[in-house]
């Protein structure tokens, strides 16, 4: 909701040139989401203060059309975030394309610039902030707020005050600000798309293709769209040199997935096989990563995959119609909605049953009815079960001793 | 000519092209009841004479016969059906659907069929066609009965068929007229000591050597007269007299009809008590034996009655058996289903029907015996072993009361022991597990408050998800609460919602005595409290030694942590012992709706991540903004200070609103609940006492421990009354300036009059709507666009809920199956998925 932009530079009134906002009035522009106002607290030779003061109208973006936000209670309107980042592309439009229609030599000088953000979120914490600002030559001061002085045991909040200091141009800062306050908020209350991408090359020109983060700048900045992120970085990577591009994708939870969810697959895989299991039901199958893997073996007659979210499996579907081109590997699978503590004659008649990291989803108090419903109702040959054992967390270099793997795990 | 047919069989009409099967069929039978092969050709080809569409014309004929026949609906096949494999497919129809196939032959000389197919245009297909019908149907007429059509009539020429009426019989077991009252007793086995005594305790008097009740009752003995006890032959005669008399009705057991068939002269294994019968058998002469034959023969194996609410049979009757007749249902009537194993007695592993069992009809039964009758899914065993030393029972109908008398000896050892092994019931294994068909897909749920309420399968999809992750073991859900509507609202200035529209509201709906209820801060919960682990055990099979719980309205478990529920549930467990609340309502488990405090404790996930962060990035943003604009405004600039000042303070206000709600908890000292309804103990739903009834109850449990028990304030307002209803507003006032959350109004009485009344609606205080609308909703631009707000989709949900929420209580307390019960919760949880405004 407030930035202010500071100069030390001799005359640092001039700050009213670059900006193109005149020192000694409040000026106010109507936005899609509300308001932005432009005022100078302070206007000396020696220090000038330009604040850009924001006035987001929540209960119009509960209630129209485009339903920006879904809550009236909502930290929107208090801190900076994308609205920011678009108005300040509106409201000081030339100075961010270094432009300044009465000093143009102003514009590229390189003038000692602070800028303050009263309130940013900084998803990733400070040290994140750090790795954002420091390559780009800031001084960074971050003060971190509590969630409720009334209440200390919550701890902190993810907001910081933060004052970035440099030596640079306007143009520059303002591109800085443009492109990494919704980085760090994580959040856009756009819709992203492809022309996402070339706003983010423009306004990182000359700075984000070296950007030691730039894989997490691109990756947050565009809403973690793969096909986008690849887009803009393969764009970037043009622009440096031609290292391989490496994305690493954690989806859910702390385990590193690739490796470890992998080998459990194929683990599994080779089990199933092992028991002569041609007809398999994958119980909690979420986003049906193993049901696909069966449908490509032929060894595998008939696949089900069950799972209780019906998110999941929209995507399990979809990546079933996407990855399988045969319509007998389609044929041979299918996927529906159903959950573990009921009994379910859909889950019959099969040779093997597996529960992937399924169990420790539920309360204990509900494994006995699962425990009927695998063993004496569905009543496969084979039930292969896995379930994460915390004790091993040890073993694993990103695993924390005692620390849950996940925020639903029941137990370990 | 008359023809009499089974109210519900397959008629098959047979005869050639030509013959006038439909003209027959449509004078004799209701049109929806005929299937023509014409029409079905027609529907599938748009040309009724299409013979290439014959297949599929004969697909679509087969599948309507067997829907009709599945619903139990007569049906007539109006085809040529002269040939015996087409024939043969009717037949098998109506044997899968239990009706009895009768075939009526049409059978004209060729000539007149011929002549009458001249006389239509759209029946030019060649003499050739009508002479193989009539040679085909003279071929086939001697073997129709062998073909297994039970009844054949043979029409042979005009003047026969013109003078056919047709009479419809109700089937043997069709006794639906009778209503009772009976009293159904199990499994006599020769022990008619205690039969006598049994009758007498049921009020029946011996009259001429019968048994009459001076009530007009009738006994219904459910077979298995026979063998192995002391009095075979006494009991037959008793039964058999009783039965002539009108004074009973008797279906056969297995035992009686294998003793049927020796009479017959057949060979039987004598074994299980049969030689006792034929020991006894020795005394009677020839007549008497014919006698008993024929009584036996003259048993019908099951009855369904009182308009189809009760049905009888020996060993249990499935659904889609009852009221029908075949060989099939006879056979189930007397032995059940069998596994297909063995047991280690030797004895077949018996399947329990009863256990698949969905239907209306109650269905009593005996031929297992069991220590003790339970009911299972609308179903009870009343076979309580009599012969084996155990009871002879009787359940009365329509009271559902059991009577019992005890065995005078063992009469014979059972092969098998009597005794159960599980802690749980039969009916609570049964219910150990839910079965998904019973809540997915779309269903309807017929409740006393509403009629039937819908469940679209979208909505249980969503509930699926909720119910089977997060939500407590469904054997304690037999509650949720429903979500309650707010006031309409309010044009007074600054006001979102205000009392004078709760009364309003009331008095337009002809309601004149509301109460208003203080709307605690916290979460609400529903408490179940047994007596003892014991207590949860029997009448909510839970065996983990829990004894109550407390859980939120979508189900959630409120304490993850088991020693602090333990606690929590043990103190009020002494609070309602030293009120003496177990005797005076003589139960041993209570169900209370509640609201627990701090809501900080279910709410903590909401204050870390929503209320507390938006109020300080308010307060920390608006501080700076202010501190910045008073700068400029020292400069001379003219900034809106003031507007800036205003919405700090605002965020102020709703950081103390929030903050009222939030105290931490680190032991049990620290909660508070205030229970406001005593919604059921055994045996009574409390929605039939005034809410005043409610808060007396509750109030005198909330002494008993004030250190966790909060009383309800409440004021009683008569919404004619304009200085009552200025008291209810100023009370109201009076309390949300103090910081409370707001009131609920009610009608008095728990359910309204008339089913669109709501049953509660809410007002909520004008600082705490900043919890729901943010901080600066009171601001007159905010205020003015929240006002535009639509309640009536919210206000139908809190009717179907609070309908099915009642419903749920009312079958848990009538001893339903758990999967009654649960289908209501599942389905409020289901409602709560539709898409309306959260905030409301």
């Amino acid at each position: 909701m407030l930035l202010t932009i500071t100069t030390t530079h001799s005359p640092a009134t001039d700050l009213g040139y670059l900006l193109g906002k005149h020192p000694d009035r409040f000026q106010s522009f109507d936005l899609s989401f509300g308001r932005a106002q432009v005022f100078y607290p302070e206007a000396t030779a020696d220090r000038c203060t330009a604040a850009l003061l924001l006035e987001i109208d929540s209960v119009k973006l509960v209630r129209g059309q485009a339903t920006t936000l879904d809550q009236y209670v909502n930290d929107r309107p208090y801190v900076a975030s994308s609205f920011m980042s678009v108005a300040i592309a509106q409201v000081f439009r030339s100075a961010l394309s270094g432009q300044c229609k009465d000093r143009p030599d102003l514009t590229t000088q390189e003038i000692p610039l602070q800028a303050k953000l009263s309130v940013l979120p900084c998803r990733g914490g400070e040290g994140f902030l750090h790795r954002l600002f420091e390559p780009l030559g800031y001084t960074i001061r971050a003060t971190q707020h509590s969630l409720d002085e009334h209440a200390p045991e919550w701890g902190n909040s993810s907001y910081f005050s933060v004052e970035l200091t440099a030596t640079t141009s306007l143009q520059t800062l303002l591109s800085h600000l443009y492109v990494l306050i919704p980085v760090l908020d994580e959040d856009k209350h756009y819709w992203v798309g492809e022309e996402e991408v070339e706003k983010l090359l423009r306004h990182g020109e000359g700075w984000l293709s070296s950007h030691p983060e730039k894989a997490q700048i691109t990756q947050r900045y565009l809403k973690r769209q793969r096909d986008l992120t690849q887009a803009a970085l393969v764009q970037l990577s043009a622009e440096e040199s031609p290292e391989p591009i490496s994305v690493s994708y954690d989806s859910e939870g702390s385990e590193k997935p690739i490796s470890l969810n992998q080998i459990r697959y194929e683990t599994v895989i080779a089990s199933l096989k092992k028991s002569h299991a041609k007809r398999v039901i994958d119980l909690g199958c979420g986003e049906g990563k193993l049901p696909v893997q069966l449908a490509k073996d032929p060894f595998f007659e008939q696949i089900a995959g069950m799972d209780v979210s019906h998110r999941s499996l929209g995507i399990a579907q979809e990546k079933l119609d996407r990855l399988l081109i045969l319509e007998s590997q389609k044929q041979r699978i299918q996927v529906f909605q159903g959950a573990l503590t009921y009994r379910d004659r859909r889950l019959e008649n099969y040779d093997a049953a597996t529960l992937i990291e399924v169990i420790e989803h539920l309360d204990e108090s509900r494994l006995a009815a699962l425990e009927r419903v695998v063993f004496e109702f569905a009543h496969p040959h084979t039930v292969l079960i896995t379930t994460p054992n915390s004790e091993y967390n040890v073993k694993f270099e990103n695993l924390r001793t005692g620390k849950l793997r996940h925020h639903d795990h029941r137990f370990e | 000519m008359n023809i009499t047919i089974p109210e519900l069989s397959l008629v098959t009409l047979i005869g050639a092209s030509g013959s006038g099967k439909s003209t027959f069929a449509h004078q004799h039978f209701l049109a929806t009841e005929i299937v023509s092969s014409d029409v079905c050709r027609g529907l599938v080809s748009d040309d009724q004479l299409d013979q290439s569409a014959t297949q599929d014309a004969f697909d679509v004929l087969h599948y309507i016969a067997a829907k009709r026949l599945d619903r139990g609906r007569l049906t007539v096949i109006d085809a040529t059906n002269t040939q015996a494999a087409d024939r043969k497919h009717l037949i098998q129809i109506a044997r899968e659907y239990h009706c009895l196939p009768v075939a009526i032959v049409l059978n004209l000389p060729e000539q007149i069929c011929r002549d009458r197919n001249h006389l239509r245009p759209d029946r030019q297909f060649g003499d050739h066609v009508v002479r193989r019908h009539v040679q085909n149907i003279h071929r086939s007429l001697k073997g129709l009965q062998r073909e297994g059509f039970r009844q054949v009539y043979v029409l042979s020429s005009i003047e026969q068929i013109e003078s056919v009426e047709i009479t419809r019989q109700p089937l043997w077991n069709n006794k639906k007229h009778e209503s009772g009252p009976f009293d159904i007793i199990g499994d006599v086995h020769g022990c008619c000591d205690e039969l006598e005594t049994l009758l007498q305790t049921l009020g029946y008097q011996l009259k001429e050597h019968t048994y009459y009740h001076p009530e007009d009752r009738k006994v219904i003995f459910l077979g298995d007269l026979v063998d192995r006890g002391d009095r075979i032959l006494d009991t037959l005669n008793l039964v058999q007299k009783m039965v002539a008399a009108g004074s009973a009705l008797c279906v056969p057991g297995n035992h009686d009809y294998k003793l049927l068939r020796k009479l017959k002269g057949q060979n039987v294994k004598v074994n299980h008590g049969l030689d006792k019968t034929l020991k006894e058998l020795e005394s009677l002469d020839e007549s008497e034996l014919r006698s008993l034959q024929s009584f036996l023969d003259s048993l019908i194996s099951h009855y369904v009655l009182d308009q189809g609410r009760l049905v009888v049979a020996h060993a249990g009757m499935k659904q889609a058996y009852q009221g029908r007749g075949s060989a099939k249902v006879r056979e189930f009537a007397l032995y059940g289903e069998t596994t297909g194993e063995i047991d280690e007695f030797g004895l077949p592993v018996r399947y329990n029907w009863a256990s698949d069992y969905r239907g209306d009809a109650i269905v009593v039964c005996g031929h297992t015996p069991v220590p003790a009758p339970v009911w299972l899914n609308g179903t009870i065993d009343i076979d309580t072993g009599c012969v084996f030393g155990g009871n002879l029972t009787a359940l009365r109908y329509p009271e559902k009361e059991l009577v019992s008398v005890p065995a005078q000896k063992v009469y014979c050892e059972p092969i098998r022991p009597l005794v159960s092994e599980s802690l749980l019931s039969i009916q609570q294994q049964d219910d150990d597990v839910l079965d998904i068909a019973d809540v997915t897909g779309k269903r309807m749920i017929s409740t006393r408050l509403y009629r039937a309420i819908a469940i679209r399968p979208e909505n249980a999809i969503a509930a699926l998800e909720v119910m089977s992750r997060f939500a407590a073991d469904p054997k304690w859900l037999i509650y949720l609460p429903p979500t309650m509507s707010p006031v309409e609202t309010s044009k007074e200035l600054g006001f979102l919602e205000h009392p004078a529209e709760a009364f309003a509201y009331y008095r337009k709906q002809g309601i004149t005595q509301v109460i208003c209820e203080e709307k605690h801060m916290g979460s609400r919960a529903v408490v179940i409290v047994c007596k003892s682990p014991a207590a949860a055990q029997t009448r909510f099979g839970i065996t983990d030694s829990r004894f109550g719980i407390c859980y939120t309205r979508t189900g959630r478990p409120f304490f993850d942590h088991l020693p602090l529920e333990t606690e929590f549930i043990d103190r009020l467990r002494s609070s309602l012992s030293a009120t003496h609340f177990w005797d005076e309502f003589q139960t041993d488990w209570v169900c209370l709706d509640c609201e627990l405090m701090p809501w900080s404790v279910k709410a903590q996930q909401l204050l870390r991540q929503q209320y507390a962060p938006v109020g300080k990035a308010a307060q920390v943003a608006l501080t700076d903004a202010i501190a910045l604009l008073e700068q400029a405004k020292s400069r001379g600039i003219e900034v809106p200070l003031e507007q800036y000042q205003a919405r700090s303070q605002l965020a102020q206000q709703y950081r103390h609103a929030y903050r009222r709600y939030c105290w931490s908890v680190n032991s049990i000292a620290d909660l508070k609940l205030a229970p406001f309804h005593l919604l059921a103990t055994e045996g009574a739903v409390y929605t039939d006492k005034s809410h005043l009834w409610h808060l007396e109850h509750m109030a005198k449990l909330a002494r008993s421990d004030s250190d966790l028990l909060l009383e309800t304030a409440s004021q009683i307002v008569d919404t004619t009354n304009s200085e009552s209803v200025a008291a209810g507003i100023d009370w109201w006032l009076s309390r949300t300036q103090q910081g409370s959350e707001g009131m609920v109004v009610k009608p008095l009485e728990f359910i309204p009059q008339s089913r669109s009344i709501q049953p509660a609606v809410k007002c909520r205080g004008q600082e705490y709507l900043r919890l729901i609308y943010g901080a600066e909703y009171s601001l007159p631009q905010n205020l003015e666009r929240l006002r535009q707000r639509g309640l009536s989709a919210k206000r139908s949900l809190a009717l179907r809920e609070f309908a099915l929420g009642i419903e749920a209580l009312d079958r848990f307390v009538a001893k339903e199956p758990l999967r009654r019960v649960h289908e209501c919760t599942f389905g409020v949880l289901a409602l709560e998925t539709e898409p309306i405004d959260p905030r409301l």
